[in-house]
């Protein structure tokens, strides 16, 4: 009993993020909306987000900040103290260009819904099927 | 292709859950990803930068490329939504409509007549009907200034605190989208227009870019911050410590100019006019 509780202790992260990496990859897939999909996009990005920062963990670590103070010598700095900084490092930047590929994403919404006037997949499809074998000048 | 779907993403659940069992456990020190090179950062960022976030120091100096083709990365989204939305209304409307703010009036005035000039008093607005909440405006009006002072404070203290550009860029811009949902957006691009906030990203990239460049001049390598100590009058190691503030700077103007940027063609369809 007690070595199944250590081993979802020392593994839940992962499956955390396996959920949240599925369901926005279902979303992706199955949902036909588009800014389902686009929301499916950022529930993924939210997973991986959630892995790297997961992994940089250490136990009985603190926080990537060096302890100091002020007129005090350098003193030995031990790796074991800190987490990882790598992949806050990494995620970092990620979530602030994970925002801005979020707004381009909506504004070619945005566009796809001035064009055709519905976010469905199929009703897209749809009206393009019905425009292609009439109108060979206007594309685009 | 609902059930396909869901076949395939169990499917690659069930995989992945078998795989996390060869995962190395939370918190483990000797993990792959905490043995390599993150080590040398953690040992050696004091004596290389005097900077105690190690953070901070790794995301501008040691891997100072990947921070700078990041801020590339966001420019670039702000000019696409740029590109794809913005649409410059040449035709005059036919009617304008004002809002008289001391008494909540609307005016409808034709074109051609006399539009109302103390904007103080009076607002212009759409002719969708917008709520007018003196509540929410004051709030916000008396919030918004606290949140860029301690905007301000993230991005300047990020050497020491967890903070720097990206946060304080998006804490600045997110008050910024404040000011212009609790308002209107017509009243936003008064104080921060649009040529203002591409102006300010392509400066935050600038300082960025020309950091790297200035250091190349100076005789060291592209963003090898050394190069910087004769320009600044300090030892090399305090050169690193300021030219990362130099950088930071540059991309929290960068992240606020574009998350603002976005914003304002998102919420008004590019036409930015009232906006939300």
């Amino acid at each position: 009993m007690e070595s199944l509780a250590t081993f979802i202790l020392t593994k839940y992260n992962y499956w955390a993020v396996i959920i949240l990496l599925v369901i926005g990859l279902y979303a992706m897939i199955a949902k036909k909306n588009l800014v389902k999909k686009i929301i499916g996009m950022n529930i993924f990005q939210t997973a991986i987000i959630l892995f790297y920062v997961s992994i940089g963990t250490k136990r009985g670590a603190t926080l990537p900040i060096i302890e100091h103070a002020h007129g005090d010598s350098a003193h030995a700095v031990h790796a074991a103290d800190y987490i990882n900084p790598l992949p806050h490092v990494l995620m970092l930047t990620a979530i602030v260009v994970s925002v801005a590929t979020l707004g381009v994403a909506l504004a070619l919404a945005m566009k796809i819904h001035a064009q055709y006037g519905t976010l469905e997949e199929d009703e897209i499809q749809e009206k393009i099927m019905e425009s292609e074998p009439g109108s060979t000048s206007t594309s685009g | 292709m609902r059930l396909l779907g869901f076949i395939t993403v169990v499917l690659l659940g069930g995989l992945l859950f078998h795989l996390s069992l060869d995962f190395p456990d939370l918190g483990d020190a000797s993990s792959p990803a905490a043995t390599h090179v993150s080590p040398y950062y953690i040992e050696h960022t004091m004596e290389d930068t005097s900077v105690p976030n190690i953070v901070t120091a790794v995301l501008a100096d040691y891997r100072g490329y990947d921070t700078l083709f990041e801020t590339a990365v966001i420019f670039s989204a702000g000019l696409a939504c740029f590109f794809l939305m913005r649409i410059s209304e040449r035709t005059a409307p036919k009617a304008r409509f004002y809002r008289h703010l001391p008494t909540g009036l609307t005016l409808r005035i034709e074109k051609g007549g006399k539009i109302p000039e103390d904007t103080r008093e009076f607002e212009r607005i759409d002719s969708v009907w917008v709520p007018y909440d003196v509540i929410i405006t004051m709030t916000c009006r008396l919030v918004v200034p606290f949140i860029q002072l301690f905007a301000l404070y993230v991005i300047a203290h990020g050497h020491h605190s967890p903070g720097g550009g990206f946060q304080g860029g998006v804490i600045f811009g997110a008050a910024i989208i404040l000011y212009a949902i609790s308002n209107n957006l017509r009243r936003t691009l008064r104080r921060m227009s649009e040529r203002m906030s591409a102006l300010f990203g392509s400066v935050g990239v600038i300082i960025y870019g020309g950091t790297g460049m200035l250091c190349l001049l100076l005789g060291a390598g592209f963003l090898d911050y050394r190069g910087m100590a004769s320009l600044l009058g300090v030892d090399p190691v305090s050169a690193r410590s300021y030219s990362i503030l130099i950088v930071e700077t540059g991309v929290g103007l960068a992240v606020t100019a574009v998350m603002v940027w976005i914003y304002y063609n998102l919420s008004s369809a590019g036409k930015q006019d009232e906006g939300l």
